[in-house]
């Protein structure tokens, strides 16, 4: 198990760091710099002189042997947006990010679960039939468009939820406690819901496939010809089974918790990991877009490693 | 419907592998609904734009034709420069629709020849490759697309098919990769290569007809998502550029106004999710037809056909 886990972990620094020289040389060798969208006003001199002070007149080989030693550092350079530190700015949005899409995970993998379980075992019934076309229908939404459609109906049409933001821009700082964290809540609805519905729809699905390949088995005849109850024999022994292609799909998704979740948190204007990308990228905030990037492979390999050890611990099999 | 049942028997008694997918799809319920709306969307795309007699980008009548709701003559409305919309979803379906169909061809020709290589390579090739692919995977593709969109500002649209294309092959990869691993223990390959068969002809004509059919399934449901993809960067701005339309750019020129002109953004909305929905459709569809698993199942079929038929008669 430690072996397994020591040799992950080393893979995954290689990944990790092939990922941050391809992102470093993609970004850098895009047309122009920071400084030559910066305001008309500025003098070529002067940005030149910007471009000395952080180096981004050097050859584009030293730049990258600079980035990596700053970067093992734990500096990962300076935002020019945003007027502070990437690291900085990064740990903002990563907590916000985590709100919204470890919510949204956790309620998609709990719903979606136990959906796919009962679709299963009543396979061709009124609510497999039914959920099946819904779930499809969910599942085929494009995320923006699930999150729009939300967002036109609970707060435009029907205005009962807030349409953007975490909390409340003008009131939030005047409530009191309890209303604050109302407000709060009111301002994750919406977001968590959309994300969660979009989730859910595939687990589900993935579900409801590995349970139909884990009811036939011979162990299941047996625990029924033992007569155990019907419940303990789907949700303790079936379910015990098919949760392992679930772990595939736990490590694919647990990417999405930090870097996944951009068309959401654009449409509900929540300032996370994905919107500090996207307006980062905009404004050729470079050392900001190669972080998020590298944040962003660092949880898919971080995925993979999570789901390998799962595997494994869960399934003596493949254990050796 | 006789004669539908007697051309699938014909099909079926056929016996090749091929045959018995193409029966047993057509006899499959969902997919023929996916496969027809397909058919109309791609029907639609071809012969649409000519029928209509608006263009896809001329403006008509500013003064009284500018964001006028749906009508006879023009029946999803017009927009905020008074193009008829109609005119402008059908001509995003030819764009949307190649943008997609173009892309995928190309990631699935890609992953397809890294997967087969790498899986019949096995050993040191095997395992360098199947790192770098680890790599690729891990890099995050929404992120890298709008990156890459926003550096290099206006991308022309082969641009943007070749980097959909481009960034969408490493899934499949491993699954050719896996796949190529076992057909290449069968016998018949060793029998092919005692016979003095080169590794290309190997690989093209004995392993690829074996890997092929998670490809196709991957393929369909590819169209879908890249649409959706295609879509959600049009809405970030950064696919298709004015006046040029694909779905996603008419659905974001609209969603703006979309309180006051609802039918902007809605039509074709609901063209982007009716297609991707049929491509998912006809991708499940195709899983259940081309599981080998269930491959063994359908070779049993011509004897159950014919007994029924015994029967009948």
């Amino acid at each position: 198990m430690r072996r397994l886990l020591v040799a992950r972990v080393s893979q995954s620094l290689i990944v990790v760091f092939i990922v941050t020289t391809i992102s470093f040389f993609v970004i850098r060798s895009a047309p122009g710099d920071p400084f030559s969208y910066a305001s008309e006003n500025v003098t070529p001199a002067v940005r030149d002189h910007w471009r000395a002070q952080f180096g981004y007149d050097r050859p584009l080989l030293e730049q990258f042997g600079r980035y990596l030693a700053s970067a093992a550092r734990g500096q990962f350079g300076y935002s020019f947006q945003m007027r502070e530190p990437v690291s900085a700015a990064l740990a903002q949005a990563v907590p916000r990010t985590l709100l919204l899409t470890g919510l949204a995970l956790g309620l998609s993998f709990m719903i979606g679960l136990v959906i796919g379980v009962v679709q299963a075992v009543r396979r061709g019934g009124w609510f497999d039939r039914i959920s099946s076309s819904v779930l499809l229908f969910l599942y085929s939404l494009p995320d923006f468009w699930g999150a729009l459609m939300a967002l036109l109906i609970f707060a435009y049409w029907w205005p009962i939820l807030p349409a953007g933001n975490i909390v409340d821009p003008v009131l939030h700082d005047y409530m009191g406690p309890s209303a604050a964290l109302v407000d709060r809540l009111r301002h994750l609805v919406l977001p968590v819901l959309s994300l969660t519905l979009l989730t859910m729809a595939g687990i589900s699905r993935y579900q409801r496939a590995a349970m139909l390949e884990v009811l036939p088995s011979d162990y299941i005849r047996t625990a029924r010809a033992k007569g155990l109850p019907e419940r303990e024999i789907i949700w303790r022994h079936a379910l015990r089974t098919a949760l392992a292609p679930m772990i595939t799909m736990l490590g694919l998704l647990l990417p999405a918790l930090l870097g996944g979740a951009l068309f959401i948190e654009k449409v509900f204007s929540w300032p996370g990991m994905g919107m500090l990308a996207a307006n980062a990228i905009a404004a050729r905030d470079y050392d900001l877009v190669t972080a998020t990037v590298i944040v962003g492979s660092f949880m898919v390999v971080i995925g993979n490693v999570v789901a390998d050890v799962l595997h494994v611990a869960i399934d003596p099999r493949i254990r050796e | 419907m006789c004669f539908m049942s007697r051309s699938i028997r014909e099909f079926v008694n056929n016996e090749s592998a091929t045959a018995i997918a193409i029966a047993r799809l057509v006899r499959h319920r969902s997919a023929r609904w996916g496969l027809a709306v397909i058919a109309v969307l791609v029907i639609a795309a071809i012969v649409g734009p000519l029928l209509s007699s608006y263009s896809c980008i001329e403006q008509l009548d500013i003064a009284h034709l500018n964001n006028a709701p749906p009508s006879w003559s023009h029946p999803f409305g017009t927009d905020q420069y008074s193009r008829d919309v109609l005119t402008r979803v059908l001509c995003g379906a030819r764009v949307s629709l190649a943008v997609a169909t173009l892309a995928v061809l190309l990631s699935m020709t890609l992953g397809t020849a890294y997967g087969l290589v790498a899986g019949y390579a096995g050993g040191r090739l095997d395992n360098a490759m199947m790192r770098v692919l680890d790599a690729f995977l891990s890099i995050p593709r929404v992120l890298l697309l709008i990156a890459v969109l926003t550096l290099w500002h206006p991308v022309p649209l082969a641009g943007l098919i070749i980097l959909l294309g481009t960034t969408g092959w490493f899934g499949v990869s491993r699954l050719v990769r896996a796949e190529t691993l076992t057909a290449k223990q069968i016998d018949y390959v060793a029998a092919a290569r005692a016979l003095g068969a080169s590794d290309v002809r190997i690989l093209w004509r004995h392993l690829l007809p074996n890997v092929i059919s998670p490809v196709i399934v991957s393929a369909t449901l590819a169209v879908g998502n890249v649409i959706a993809l295609e879509a959600g960067l049009s809405y970030l701005g950064l696919g298709a550029k004015e006046p040029t339309a694909s779905w996603g750019s008419i659905f974001f020129d609209g969603i703006e106004l979309f309180a006051g002109n609802w039918w902007v953004a809605l039509f074709p909305g609901i063209a982007i999710v009716v297609t991707v929905l049929a491509f998912n459709v006809l991708g499940d569809a195709l899983r259940d037809v081309l599981d080998p698993r269930q491959l063994h199942l359908a070779r049993a079929l011509p004897e159950e056909v014919t007994t029924k038929k015994s029967l009948s008669s």
